[in-house]
């Protein structure tokens, strides 16, 4: 069925004069998958010049225009995030400037049965991982069985002793997690890095999927797509499921670090979008009770449910840094006494380690009896003095990382390394063993990508969004990001990372 | 957060109470629901209240100033070349002329119209006020329909983008004209798709309280200045008193409905009556004092702002109008702007000050108090 589309679109095509080049005035250039190649790499979209299966509808439909078409599309979606005031915030020298969210038109497309398959996983990951934080704040039984070294939990420097003995509803501390998947060259799905801490990204995976709707409403008629903005409701409904006072309507609030924070525009947008208080610090107080209230117009209210979007040594500086102005003084006694629920529980970055990282697929097998459904990407401690070794002899063929670092920085890519970047990271890897990890370097897969006019293969990951509590929720898809410079394999927007809308299409519908 | 602010004058004097302080009569069906709307207070953040009140100051801000330089670039036109029209009463309006004289020389109709339209280092300019009706809808995004900030967001990044579209002499009109015409926008968007809660009515207080803010500040500066003049002298600016008056009503959108409402000739003592007491229209004080009153009585614990309302309406009532003139103009619009800002102070200490914040603004109080 594919091997016929697959060379429809090639008849097609071929009666088209191709001689222009694209960008020619007045000539409308096609757009041609048999001349779309991505090599050594796996790609999303094309195989052999032909569409995969799940892709087929899309990509038929994006053969029928032109890549000037494309263009005006990607213009007028360029338009729709600028309107909404879509905008993401970048460090730098000159002060915080807001950018204009980075979107490519061309959709990344998942078939919704392996999307099925990796929705499991991550629920059963994540079932996992919240077991293994209940246990280390508890019993430590995993360590007492020798599945995870009682050293390596010594020196986390995520795990709170002000969490011990705590026993969160349903067991869970991690309610929100964002996972980052990627693909390898043989079209295995691993997972890279589980977000325990306070994960963003969800709100431009809404976004994104509001603008493509815009753009491409013709396609979302003829495909059956599957729909994201459940995920506000959802989430609403789990964080009202923890307020300590059940039967009463609970009052929830989002706690974000102001306005100058690079994801306040998410904040502000799930703020909104579930209906809740957007709060700072200052908004908040807690009294002699260890009740937490918020200042209204009306004098205080008294908050049930936080879900906080700062992190653990910010929340409260009579318990963490005592410098933070960011967070609630008390926060944490009205956490403990019961009082308020908060989200994610303090202490559930424990798990947000890459050491812990290595360690998942034992974890699921001791604590579900199952093996892992979705790989992890082989990961070698260099805290191990063999595996060290082994790291160091091979820097070339290793990306290596710290273990608590988030948004990309401090990774060291040897195939992209200087000598110069080689000797410092093996100084900083040997000066600090724990610190540090190394797995072999994936080609992440790619997607066609509108690149100056015309559709080019460029790397890319999936961030899902898993939500933990009484049940368990996977968001349809997740935020794609995209890699935008040739070859390259970072995708974080603060370093030139773009998007895509990413599609759980029904391939069995996907038919025009 | 809430940007640059008008200068806030406390005072200390004994609050009168007022007939108006006393609720309206409730009819039963909406006394039923009370209780429902008494949630809704409680629900609403001080520092959503405080943002709320500020966008909405700084939007009716933005859309004074345009109307304010449209009409005195089109008084500029009409008067014969000889009278030489200055720009710096502008400056006066809108209370920027000390930080114009420390960055700018000579007060040229460039140099003011820059300062006061699209110059973003002028905290008296448009761009300035829409920035920060801006900076403080995102902060409160949650609570205001997403088409009024994607409305909002559109005039921000089009005034961004036509800066020397507005100095121009020639596409001066159109450009005010726009920024007025979008923020009426705004406003008929928020009025017809926004629920009528809490947050709507600080969105009306800080509307209406910067409204009569800004008619005694042109009262003060405009027709200061033409009330000074001798009125039966046969001198230039007597010949002309039509078209300045005009004017002034004209840079309030007060003309048509001055007319309408006034049936003799435009005279100073009647405009100036019009603009200060007048019960139907909507830029009047007496009008805006008014829709404040109105909107407190939707709110919890409103006593203390309640109160200074009144005081406010109060020196209208007792005021000689027609008498007022040149220095005594003066004296009287300054005890009323003192009564606005000390209802802009009541509003801050009811409803807006936060935990963090009240050690801080306690000592500045105490500073002041001492002062």
């Amino acid at each position: 069925m594919t091997e016929t589309r697959g060379n429809d679109l090639r008849r097609r095509q071929g009666a088209v004069n191709d001689d222009r080049a694209p960008g020619d005035i007045g000539v409308l250039s096609p757009v041609r998958w048999d001349e779309y190649t991505s090599d050594g790499c796996w790609d999303e979209m094309v195989a052999d010049g032909k569409s995969r299966p799940e892709c087929a509808g899309v990509a038929e439909h994006l053969a029928s225009l032109s890549l000037q078409e494309l263009g005006q599309r990607q213009k007028a979606a360029e338009l729709a995030i600028e309107a909404r005031g879509i905008t993401f915030t970048v460090y730098s020298e000159a002060g915080n400037i807001d950018r204009a969210w980075p979107f490519d038109v061309i959709p990344r497309v998942i078939s919704a049965s392996e999307w099925r398959t990796i929705s499991a996983g991550l629920v059963q990951r994540l079932t996992a991982l919240n077991m293994f934080i209940e246990d280390l704040y508890g019993d430590q039984r995993v360590i007492r069985d020798g599945v995870f070294p009682a050293d390596l939990l010594a020196d986390s420097v995520n795990f709170r002793r002000q969490c011990i003995g705590m026993k969160p509803a349903f067991g869970v501390w991690a309610h929100i997690c964002g996972s980052d998947l990627v693909r390898g060259a043989d079209g295995t799905m691993y997972v890279l890095e589980d977000n325990l801490r306070v994960p963003s990204g969800v709100s431009y995976m809404l976004e994104n999927r509001a603008v493509t709707k815009r753009v491409f409403a013709d396609l979302f008629r003829h495909l059956d797509i599957h729909p994201v903005d459940g995920y506000p409701a959802r989430l609403f409904d789990l964080l009202a499921s923890l307020s300590p006072r059940p039967g009463e309507v609970p009052t929830i609030a989002l706690l974000t670090p102001g306005v100058f924070n690079s994801a306040y525009f998410e904040h502000a947008y799930l703020a909104q979008q579930m209906g809740v208080h957007l709060v700072e610090g200052a908004d908040l107080m807690v009294d002699d009770d260890d009740v937490v209230s918020v200042h209204t117009i009306a004098g205080p209210a008294r908050v049930d449910v936080i879900y906080r979007r700062i992190d653990d040594l910010f929340l409260d500086p009579e318990v963490f840094r005592p410098d933070s102005t960011l967070g609630v003084p008390g926060l944490m006694r009205a956490w403990r006494a019961g009082n308020v629920a908060l989200a994610n529980a303090p202490g559930a970055g424990v798990a947000d380690d890459k050491v812990v990282y290595a360690f998942v697929p034992q974890l699921i097998k001791y604590y579900l009896g199952e093996e892992a459904r979705i790989e992890n990407v082989p990961t070698f401690l260099c805290l191990d003095p063999v595996q060290r070794q082994h790291v160091l002899a091979n820097l070339r063929e290793f990306v290596v990382k710290p273990a608590n670092e988030s948004g990309g920085y401090g990774v060291f890519v040897g195939s992209k390394a200087t000598d110069e970047d080689c000797e410092l990271v093996r100084a900083q890897v040997e000066a600090d063993p724990r610190n540090w990890i190394a797995q072999p370097i994936i080609n992440l897969s790619t997607a066609p990508t509108l690149i100056d006019g015309s559709l080019r293969p460029r790397h890319l990951d999936l961030r899902p969004f898993i939500l933990s509590g009484r049940t368990s929720y996977v968001t349809e898809g997740g935020l794609t990001r995209v890699a935008l410079r040739e070859g390259s394999l970072v995708v974080n927007s603060s370093q030139g990372g773009g998007s895509k809308d990413t599609w759980i299409v029904d391939s069995a519908g996907s038919g025009l | 957060m809430t940007g640059v602010r008008k200068p806030v004058v406390s005072s200390a004097e004994p609050s009168v109470k007022d007939r108006r302080a006393a609720p309206l009569p409730v009819p039963p069906d909406e006394a039923e629901t009370d209780d429902h709307q008494r949630k809704d207070h409680m629900m609403l953040l001080s520092r959503v209240a405080e943002s709320v009140y500020w966008s909405s100051r700084y939007l009716e801000r933005a859309e004074a100033t345009a109307r304010l330089m449209r009409i005195h670039t089109e008084m500029f036109l009409d008067l014969p070349r000889h009278v030489g029209i200055e720009w710096s009463p502008l400056l006066a309006v809108t209370g920027s002329g000390e930080d114009f004289d420390a960055h700018h020389g000579e007060a040229t109709e460039d140099a003011v119209i820059r300062f006061l339209a699209t110059d973003p280092s002028s905290s008296a300019s448009i761009v300035s006020a829409v920035s920060a009706a801006r900076a403080n809808f995102r902060v409160t995004r949650a609570i205001f329909p997403n088409s009024s900030w994607e409305e909002l967001n559109r005039l921000f990044l089009w005034i961004a983008e036509s800066r020397s579209v507005a100095v121009d002499r020639r596409t001066r009109a159109s450009w005010m004209d726009r920024v007025i015409r979008d923020c009426q926008v705004l406003r008929g968007l928020l009025s017809s798709t926004m629920s009528h809660d809490a947050a709507y009515s600080f969105m009306e207080i800080g509307r209406a309280l910067e409204c009569a803010d800004m008619t005694t500040r042109v009262l003060d500066v405009q027709a200061g200045v033409l009330l000074a003049q001798p009125v039966a002298s046969e001198g230039t600016v007597a010949t002309y008193a039509d078209i300045t008056w005009a004017s002034v009503l004209k840079s309030l959108s007060a003309h048509q409905m001055f007319r309408r409402a006034v049936r003799s000739g435009i005279s100073g003592p009647e405009a100036l009556r019009f603009l200060l007491r007048d019960p139907q229209f909507p830029k009047s004080v007496e009008h805006s004092l008014t829709r404040i009153s109105r909107a407190l009585l939707e709110l919890p614990r409103y006593d203390a702002a309640m109160q200074r309302c009144a005081e406010v309406q109060r020196l209208l009532v007792d005021a000689e109008v027609g008498e007022l003139a040149g220095e005594g103009l003066h004296e009287y619009v300054d005890q009323l702007q003192i009564g606005i800002a000390d209802l802009h102070s009541a509003l801050t200490e009811t409803y807006f000050v936060r935990a963090a914040e009240s050690v801080q603004r306690q000592s500045s109080d105490a500073l002041m108090a001492t002062a």
